[in-house]
């Protein structure tokens, strides 16, 4: 009786090998996808008694010779071949890309300044602050780049890149999360947001899967609920915080499905899974140029939105070419390109008549010449911190949020 | 004169190799040494250190301002994780689903191993392989996406359902759907062990058994269980583990009650840059496959390896 299980064992031995081969290979072909998340966490908003590491350093006073590279991170979808070929045949600066998923990957990777390696980051209003507090951005001379006198004045000097009159890189685009809707189930446009939290439409509901999706109901009980006090869908108190969790948590039973992928959300108003939800512009143009019906409006209670920045590194070894790269993203007709193939608004003013020349109307269906009370019915994303603006130390942080959305929301 | 230098320096360098062997012949330990020290080292280095710092910083916090990590000793992670019922519930779910995959891959592998190894015709059993294996090179991903192409609204299985006259089922977005995948999905894993097992019992003793009276459930029972049984726990080790630390699967067919533990880690890696939660979390796993493991021991399932 010995010699069987001997023999059993060698070969299960082998197979315990083969198939531990085979985990591995499964393993590398899968990856996580991120979604563009907000961050987390970071230095205080309020600014007071904070200095930015970098602020004295040199700024560059004439662009010079290109250094033949540029290495930027960015969000999927901001280095189009459309608008990157023409740049690398112009300037000779060869663009190499590193996307990242999420506002906490951009400030992992900008850590240190950029390591000496990466040049710039397209990063989030929510993860600006965070950079260039870590002393991680350096500052940035505006008046080498000419077309941004012709940026709307909001995002001349945001507060989230500009900080006591020093630029720490120079405003790309913004957008806002909108209402979307499948015209074939919705005959007349819904103007509120109430209808996702409707049980009337139980199972066909989908919302982000992120915890930042906390302010869009905070955003949503200001205007209803003018009882709780919320002035600011990013700064809540206990109370407050707790009546937005309770609205999401009383929404769960109709959410079809809390989408992490923009793909997603595009295959489910596709496939019928989903006729309401939240989303972003980009799943809006998709799904029209793949001709589904779909529908998109900024609910009569407002939006949350983001804003991004071509942030410079503190050590970018290649500043002429960055340089080049600002100036060349910020002209109309580029920055109409990126609008139009993301799905974004510029901020250039006059990126409105390009963007008409490349999509007719598209102009209008991005806000580019929206009016200014347009944005400020749009709340962009910033890290919740515990220190309101206020000053009082009694805001939910956002590490909260996300213990929050996990246990009690999802 | 310059011929017999050259040739003593070829016996010099011969005898150096020469040397150099034998002192590692007559001493077993040193040719181990230095056979063993540079994987073992890569396993210590990479392997084994990677999961120490994992588990100090398990019993570290986060400053909730700056998101920087907080080098003082405290268990709050932990007691977060097992006072909060809805990570509980997490736990127990992830836990659950695992077992039940590796339950029904155990139900469906081991038959088809059986088929394969002892009764298919070799060409047979060469095609059922290749079905078995083919299926292992494609994309985890792809082979997701294309259940989420069959579960989906009026997708394959509904449009079939409906068009032989049965009522839809609607699995996309479901626990159901989650489950579904990951039996299909780790299927590999369990048949190719129990099939090792199977194929090496000796025909000898199933006639032996025979012989002895036993009908064939009794056989199967007594004879071909016990000896199989090494392979199973080998392949339920594969699914069990393998489904306790996947998030991709329920990241994407999933609803809104496919938070498990990989979820957890995810989210607080991803988006809240809470990596001693995540970290302390991660330990879950961990300590639930020591326990699985201790148990197929205490079951005797290690001692024919």
């Amino acid at each position: 009786m010995t010699t069987p299980p001997r023999a059993v064992s060698r070969s299960t031995k082998t197979a315990l090998l083969l198939a531990g081969v085979a985990v591995i290979a499964a393993g590398c072909g899968s990856s996580g996808g991120g979604s563009q998340a907000a961050g987390s966490g970071g230095t205080a908003t309020g600014t007071s008694g904070l200095t930015v590491p970098t602020a004295h350093l040199p700024v560059l006073q004439k662009i010079g010779k290109g250094e033949g590279q540029l290495n930027l991170i960015a969000w999927e979808g901001y280095l189009n071949p459309i608008w990157v070929k023409p740049f690398e045949k112009q300037t000779g600066c060869q663009v190499n890309a590193k996307y990242a998923g999420s506002s906490d990957e951009m400030v992992a990777l900008m850590k240190n300044g950029g390591g000496g390696q990466y040049d710039m980051v397209s990063s989030s209003g929510d993860a600006d602050l965070r950079i260039l507090y870590a002393g991680d951005a350096r500052p940035v001379n505006i008046n080498l780049i000419p077309s941004w006198k012709d940026f709307f004045p909001a995002f001349k000097s945001p507060a989230f890149n500009t900080i006591n009159g020093v630029h720490y890189g120079v405003s790309l685009q913004w957008g806002p999360n909108v209402l979307m809707y499948s015209r074939k189930d919705f005959s007349t446009p819904p103007t509120s947001w109430s209808v996702i939290y409707n049980p009337k439409y139980k199972g066909q509901v989908t919302v982000p899967d992120n915890p930042i999706q906390i302010a869009d109901a905070a955003l949503y009980l200001e205007k209803t609920k003018p009882s709780l006090g919320i002035t600011d869908p990013y700064e809540l108190t206990q109370p407050q915080f707790q009546a937005a969790v309770s609205l999401l948590a009383s929404q769960r039973p109709l959410i079809e499905k809390y989408w992490s992928l923009a793909s997603q959300e595009i295959f489910d108003f596709k496939n019928g899974n989903a006729t309401l939800g939240a989303g972003w512009p980009y799943q809006v143009s998709s799904l029209k140029a793949a001709h589904f019906p779909i529908g998109d409006t900024i609910p009569a209670q407002g939006a949350t939105g983001w804003a991004d920045t071509w942030m410079l590194a503190a050590k970018a070894p290649h500043p002429n070419c960055a340089y080049m790269w600002m100036r060349y993203i910020s002209t109309p007709k580029v920055q109409a390109e990126q609008a139009v193939n993301y799905g974004e608004t510029p901020d250039n003013k006059l990126a409105c008549g390009f963007m008409n020349q490349i999509q007719a109307g598209s102009c209008d269906q991005y806000h580019a010449n929206a009016p200014l009370s347009y944005f400020h019915s749009i709340a962009l994303w910033k890290t919740p911190l515990a220190t309101c603006d206020n000053g009082k130390q009694d805001c939910v942080p956002y590490t909260q949020w996300v213990a929050a959305w996990n246990t009690q929301v999802k | 004169m310059a011929v017999t230098a050259e040739a003593g320096e070829r016996t010099e360098r011969g005898g150096v190799r020469l040397r150099v062997a034998s002192a590692l012949w007559r001493r077993p330990w040193a040719r181990a040494t230095l056979l063993l020290t540079p994987p073992l080292a890569w396993f210590i280095l990479l392997y084994l250190a990677a999961l120490v710092v994992l588990l100090i910083t398990a019993f570290w916090q986060i400053n909730p301002f700056t998101t920087s990590i907080v080098r003082t000793w405290t268990l709050s992670n932990f007691t977060t994780i097992f006072s909060s019922p809805a990570y509980r519930s997490v736990i127990l779910r992830t836990v659950g689903m695992a077992a039940a995959v590796t339950v029904v891959d155990g139900i469906v592998a081991f038959p088809f191993a059986y088929y394969m190894a002892r009764v298919a015709s070799p060409r047979a059993r060469t095609a059922l392989f290749v079905a078995i294996l083919l299926p292992l090179w494609a994309s985890y991903l792809a082979k997701v996406y294309s259940w989420l192409l069959i579960f989906t609204h009026d997708g394959v299985l509904d449009w079939s359902l409906r068009h032989v006259g049965l009522s839809q089922v609607h699995l996309i977005y479901t626990n159901w759907a989650v489950f579904s995948v990951f039996c299909y999905i780790w299927l590999p894993f369990m048949i190719i062990p129990v099939y090792a097992a199977l194929e090496r019992i000796p025909n000898s003793q199933i006639e032996a058994s025979q012989d002895l009276g036993a009908h064939t459930w009794r056989t199967l029972r007594s004879v071909v269980l016990p000896l199989a049984l090494p392979g199973i726990v080998a392949g339920s080790i594969f699914t069990f583990s393998l489904t306790l630390g996947d998030y991709i699967t329920p990241l994407l067919v999933g609803g809104t009650s496919a938070n498990f533990i990989g979820n957890i880690i995810y989210t607080n890696i991803g988006i809240a840059n809470n990596v001693p939660f995540a970290a302390a979390m991660a330990m879950v796993p961990i300590v639930i496959m020591a326990a699985y493991l201790l148990c197929a021991r205490a079951l005797g399932a290690f001692e024919a390896v």
